[in-house]
């Protein structure tokens, strides 16, 4: 019986340790498994992950036209106050007033791209964006205004 | 002797003995002076090997981890070692300040000496052996265990917890996985009689070992190859150095050209271990020969014998490199197990087939 499992021990060792030899020797024959990415040389062709988190950003579409409603959700939910929202009151065309941005700042240097001010945004005026080159020699331009000049509110957002 | 073949090592080491003759009239003299030249061409070419080693290991562990690997140092990182030799040459040779001065810088010779006395009776090709000494296997093993009193003495005299730790583990396996080696080094030396290696290879002509001897040959190289393994320290039984463990082991302290050293033995270590492994159970430099088959066997005999030589010694460094990126490092109490526990009983009762197999003459 003691024979018998010490003769077992050793063939069933010697299956799970050419099991993965068996592993490394697949990743060893099949070189286009390689998951490295030689980063400033495939900068052309680098695709980064759809959830990747790189920046905040506003998008604008062709008319300079944002989302942004200026209700300051996102600037509560910063945990660390990298948001800043300057609203201004504004004249519409049928004379009444009301409250529109006046700058999005967004402050690159404190961000932990943490999310927290996405998920907080009611009309979906700020996404995370994949851009991550953002070495600058002045910290002053991480200080970052996300509204386009003269850009205006969309129509349709605020009802 | 066979009359050596043109465009062999055997001829060009003929040649130049002989040039020397007509040049050195004095004995002693020709003796020195070619053991200079072979001293020299040795360490050359053993330091250049070591550069092959290591880039191929790096390589090796990268394609395994599914990575690339060097690649930017020379084409396809090739020059990548000689950089960090380069590296290694121009950092500062530091001694700690508590450590026995003498032992700590005695420790890295002794492990490159140990290494390179190893590599003088391996034959590279057909009549090219630095030193056919008729006891060669025993002198080889011999040689590979005083390898201990390097680590031991780099351990002891770093005045270091991790460092001495270490070097008492290195102890401790190196002394056991011995036995082992040499009881699988004895099947061989059973059946073919002979302790010398030109011997044991010319046994091989009609068939290398691991054929010729079926079974219990493959179990005694699968233990020396497991064995060697742990012998030189490699993962998966480097407790030696375990990184992560002793940060380094017995080499901690030592920094720059010592360093350099110790990486240099352990690579000589890896080639003189597949080396011998390759020329007792591969039959070294004989080209593969299947018994009734002489035409095959002509054709086999048209690849020069080194490189048969070189790709059995590289398909076994392979193999222990393979090992070293696939398996977790073992515990000492595990590594310790694994030796007494099985492979020496095993090779125990592997000796007594074998000698059974020898005496009534089953193998081929």
């Amino acid at each position: 019986m003691f024979l018998k499992n010490y003769i077992g021990d050793i063939f069933s060792s010697i299956k799970s340790l050419l099991t993965g030899m068996k592993l490394t020797g697949y990743y060893f024959t099949h070189l286009k498994e390689i998951v490295t990415e030689e980063y400033p040389d495939n900068r052309g062709t680098l695709k980064m992950a759809e959830r990747f988190r790189g920046e905040v950003i506003m998008p604008h579409n062709e008319n300079n036209e944002h989302r942004c409603t200026g209700c300051q959700a996102c600037e509560l939910a910063c945990p660390n106050a990298s948001i800043k929202i300057v609203t201004k009151q504004e004249t519409q065309p049928d004379g009444k007033k009301k409250k529109r941005i006046d700058t999005f700042v967004y402050r690159l240097d404190m961000c932990t791209f943490c999310n927290l001010c996405v998920n907080a945004c009611p009309s979906e005026a700020i996404v995370m964006g994949q851009k991550f080159e953002h070495s600058v020699y002045d910290k002053k331009q991480l200080k970052k205004i996300l509204n386009f000049p003269n850009s205006k509110l969309m129509e349709g957002v605020e009802e | 002797m066979n009359t050596p073949t043109p465009y062999s090592f055997a001829s060009l080491a003929t040649g130049i003995h002989a040039w020397l003759r007509q040049a050195i009239s004095n004995d002693t003299l020709l003796q020195v002076t070619e053991m200079v030249i072979t001293g020299v061409c040795l360490l050359v070419f053993l330091v250049l090997l070591c550069f092959f080693l290591g880039y191929m290991e790096r390589k090796v562990a990268a394609f395994m981890e599914i990575r690339l690997g060097p690649n930017r140092v020379g084409p396809k990182g090739s020059l990548q070692i000689v950089a960090d030799t380069l590296k290694l040459l121009f950092k500062e040779g530091l001694t700690p300040n508590g450590a026995d001065k003498f032992l700590f810088n005695l420790a890295p010779g002794i492990m490159v000496v140990t290494s390179m006395m190893a590599v003088a009776p391996i034959a590279f090709a057909k009549n090219f052996q630095i030193w056919d000494i008729n006891i060669g296997v025993l002198y080889v093993s011999a040689i590979s265990s005083m390898a201990v009193i390097g680590i031991l003495m780099a351990g002891w005299s770093s005045n270091n917890k991790y460092s001495l730790i270490g070097a008492m583990r290195s102890g401790a396996q190196i002394v056991s996985y011995e036995l082992s080696i040499g009881l699988s080094l004895i099947t061989i030396v059973i059946l073919s009689g002979s302790l010398q290696l030109s011997e044991i290879v010319e046994s091989q002509a009609n068939g290398w070992w691991i054929f010729k001897g079926h079974i219990p040959v493959i179990i005694a190289f699968v233990i020396f190859i497991i064995a060697s393994t742990a012998e030189i320290n490699r993962a998966p039984f480097d407790l030696t150095e375990a990184e992560q463990e002793l940060t380094g082991g017995f080499h901690t302290e030592y920094a720059g050209m010592k360093f350099a050293m110790f990486l240099l033995s352990e690579y000589i270590n890896l080639f003189i271990v597949s080396a011998i492994a390759a020329t007792i159970f591969l039959g070294g430099w004989m080209p593969f020969h299947i018994g009734s088959l002489p035409a095959f066997n002509h054709v086999m005999d048209y690849i020069p014998s080194f490189m048969w030589f070189f790709g059995k010694t590289f398909f076994i460094v392979f193999i222990i490199m393979w090992f070293r990126w696939t398996f977790p490092r073992l515990r000492i109490d595990q590594l310790l197990n694994l030796e007494w526990k099985y492979l020496l009983p095993i090779s125990m009762v592997n000796i007594l087939i074998v000698t059974a197999m020898a005496i009534f003459g089953w193998h081929f």
